[in-house]
């Protein structure tokens, strides 16, 4: 899927030597209007967007992402909502990269390939599905990819080496390595140089892929993680949106804020 | 059309991916839990075909347990509602007081044998939490249990005893506040320590391998009581039904294990679940109210949950019933037509409780109290030499506070 919007990312990115910065915000936090007002204006610094569809029993969310999709369910949020957030910002961002993520039952619930051909009128270009590993991912990864949408496979540090070769050739254009064993939004408990060092044997098996590292990147850290093809920043994002909703104040302009300095620092 | 297979553990009767019936249950898990689950999965294998383990898990369930637990004859209640006789499975005499006592003490031997020192788990109304600690200081494992903040309120009595075995309860904000979240946030917790912690699910809930390690492990039950039930009667009688209480469904697995090849005319299998207060409409009860199949804390099974796939909050006085989701075996049990599911409500449970205490020397919890319900509403309208047996398989210390909020309440 070389023409594919993500993988254009990725190659402009490596032609500016820089790894892209991906964001993640919850699709309907805090509510659906702004939440497409959030992806608009920090999507003049990612380089691709993810959209969270939450989810109200996420078993691999920390307290910061539970909170926004907390938030954006009870402000009524719906996948419909989703949906048309995504066409909405595609009217204007048409070359952005959106990635879907969320959790399976969703997915289940509106019907696999109902979702996908969703996915494609609406011009989404990737989805992670947070509960749906590889083997058992096989057959909707295909169906996605058949309708050109990337499917996005996760690896961790418990994954085998085997697994690892099987999961590589099963990819499309991106992987997303999680940089260490936990959930979304603690602090990083892995030096930078382990985690680069374990992302490199991984890169080593296939160099034509583009594997992003999320977990645990914050302002503090991204910096030590930039040798890699891209990062993605979420609890930090949504941390600062709930900062903003107690502090009352503008939440697009602090949330722009946060990731033009992720971006500055990765530059 | 699914079907069942005989002569095969119902635990065993799952295709490759872990799916029974090609629909209920699998592994919908985050990529971090892949090794540590197919390791788990290995030594569970490796474990149960060990003579040596079972040898051991023998030991612990009859010197440590405390198996065999008694079947009686309820001949008060019998006489009273003048039909079929009752009879209880007085499981809640196993150590503890309850049958969560058997997973407990199963995770902590995998624990011990995988060389791990760190046990956690998730408990809703206590039981599973409290069994967890008393295997974990026996087998001198450090414990951490996750249940809900509203749980923590109102099962304190089994809370005292967690944290003087010297367990740490981690309480649980998120979402409502019960079990549902309390399963989720230990799943958070293995994800983040996995590479040093086991982790013990409370039910036959989860990824399918935790299933598989619950079922075996509850099991015992149905074991005991079979060869009881021969000495008792000396044959298997013509007309039985096993009445159990399902949230998770443990002990109705347990308790049904032996008997599930058996012809339902003979033994039929019913499942009571929690259809909570008359008035609400958070009814406990995915099976017996047919809910849709959805993916809960990595299997998927019947679950409460609204059009888009967000999960129901439930409502019930029992908090071990009080969960959206059921067993996938039970999904099985019930699409294979060889269970029949029905509900209680908490008044229906309530006054079953009442009655079986004003007859009977015994004090079930309110989880069994919804199988007792059940007894009492069909037993009348049964033949003399039908035999119905309750697994009354919790002890009511751990409701005394609801008990006599709720009795007085209908006293005034």
């Amino acid at each position: 899927m070389t023409n594919s919007l993500i993988w254009q990312s990725f190659k402009k990115t490596r032609n500016e030597n820089r790894p892209a910065l991906l964001t993640y915000t919850v699709a309907g936090d805090n509510t659906k209007k702004k939440s497409l007002e959030i992806l608009k204006s920090i999507s003049n610094h990612a380089d691709i967007c993810e959209l969270g569809f939450p989810h109200n029993t996420p078993i691999a969310d920390g307290g910061q992402i539970q909170t926004s999709a907390y938030r954006a369910i009870k402000n009524g949020i719906k996948i419909k909502n989703v949906f048309s957030i995504v066409s909405q910002f595609k009217k204007t961002k048409k070359n952005k990269p959106i990635i879907l993520m969320g959790y399976y039952n969703i997915v289940y619930q509106y019907g696999e390939n109902k979702f996908i051909q969703k996915c494609k009128k609406t011009k989404v270009d990737g989805l992670i599905i947070v509960d749906l590993p590889h083997p058992e991912n096989k057959l909707f990864a295909s169906k996605c990819k058949k309708k050109g949408i990337n499917f996005i496979q996760l690896v961790s540090p418990t994954t085998s080496n085997n697994r690892l070769k099987q999961i590589i050739k099963d990819s499309h254009d991106m992987i997303y390595y999680i940089s260490m064993l936990s959930i979304t939004g603690q602090k990083l408990k892995v030096s930078p140089k382990n985690i680069i060092r374990r992302y490199n044997k991984i890169k080593a098996l296939d160099k034509s892929k583009n594997i992003v590292i999320g977990f645990g990147i914050t302002e503090k850290t991204i910096k030590s993680l930039k040798k890699a093809d891209g990062l993605v920043v979420g609890s930090a994002i949504c941390k600062e949106i709930t900062k903003s909703i107690i502090k009352r104040q503008n939440i697009v302009t602090n949330v722009t804020n946060i990731v033009r300095r992720l971006k500055n620092k990765i530059k | 059309m699914i079907k069942l297979k005989k002569n095969i553990p119902l635990i065993d009767q799952h295709n490759k991916l872990g799916f029974w019936g090609g629909k209920f249950g699998g592994s919908f898990i985050p990529e971090t839990l892949k090794k540590p689950i197919e390791d788990l999965t290995k030594e569970f294998q490796k474990l149960r075909k060990d003579k040596k383990f079972v040898k051991k898990r023998d030991f612990y369930f009859k010197n440590y347990v405390g198996s065999p637990t008694s079947l009686v004859k309820l001949k008060n209640l019998s006489k009273h509602l003048k039909g079929a006789q009752i009879w209880a499975k007085v499981v809640s005499e196993a150590n503890g007081g309850a049958h969560k006592i058997y997973n407990a003490t199963v995770h902590a031997l995998i624990c011990k044998a995988m060389g791990k020192k760190y046990i956690v788990g998730d408990t809703g109304a206590g039981y599973a939490g409290k069994m967890l600690s008393m295997a974990a200081k026996k087998f001198d494992l450090k414990c951490k249990i996750f249940m809900g903040a509203k749980d923590i309120k109102r099962q304190k009595p089994n809370c005292d005893a967690m944290r003087k075995n010297g367990a740490e309860i981690v309480p649980v904000y998120s979402g409502s506040q019960t079990l549902v979240d309390a399963v989720s946030e230990c799943m958070r917790y293995w994800v983040s320590n996995c590479d040093n912690t086991h982790m013990c699910v409370g039910s036959t809930v989860g990824p399918n391998i935790f299933v598989k390690i619950c079922g075996w492990s509850t099991a015992q039950i149905s074991r005991e009581l079979k060869s009881q039930i021969r000495k008792e009667f000396k044959k298997i009688p013509k007309r039985i039904k096993l009445i159990n209480c399902v949230g998770g469904g443990s002990s109705a697995y347990g308790f049904w294990s032996e008997f599930i090849d058996y012809d339902k005319k003979q033994i039929e299998l019913i499942g009571v679940e929690a259809d909570g207060p008359k008035k609400s409409k958070l009814h406990a009860a995915p099976l017996s109210r047919n809910s849709k199949i959805g993916i809960l804390h990595g299997a998927a099974s019947y679950v409460c949950q609204n059009n888009e796939g967000q999960i129901k909050e439930t409502e019930s006085i029992s908090a071990g019933l009080d969960y959206p989701g059921v067993s996938p075996i039970h999904c099985f049990l019930k699409d294979t037509k060889r269970a029949r599911y029905t509900n209680a409500t908490d008044e229906e449970a309530l006054n079953a409780y009442k009655i079986v205490t004003k007859f009977e020397k015994l004090n079930p919890s309110l989880e069994p109290c919804h199988a007792f319900a059940e007894a009492i509403k069909i037993a009348p309208k049964l033949s003399r030499d039908t035999i119905i047996i309750v697994n009354s398989c919790g002890d009511a210390k751990k409701d005394r506070d609801i008990l006599k909020q709720r009795l007085e309440k209908d006293n005034d």
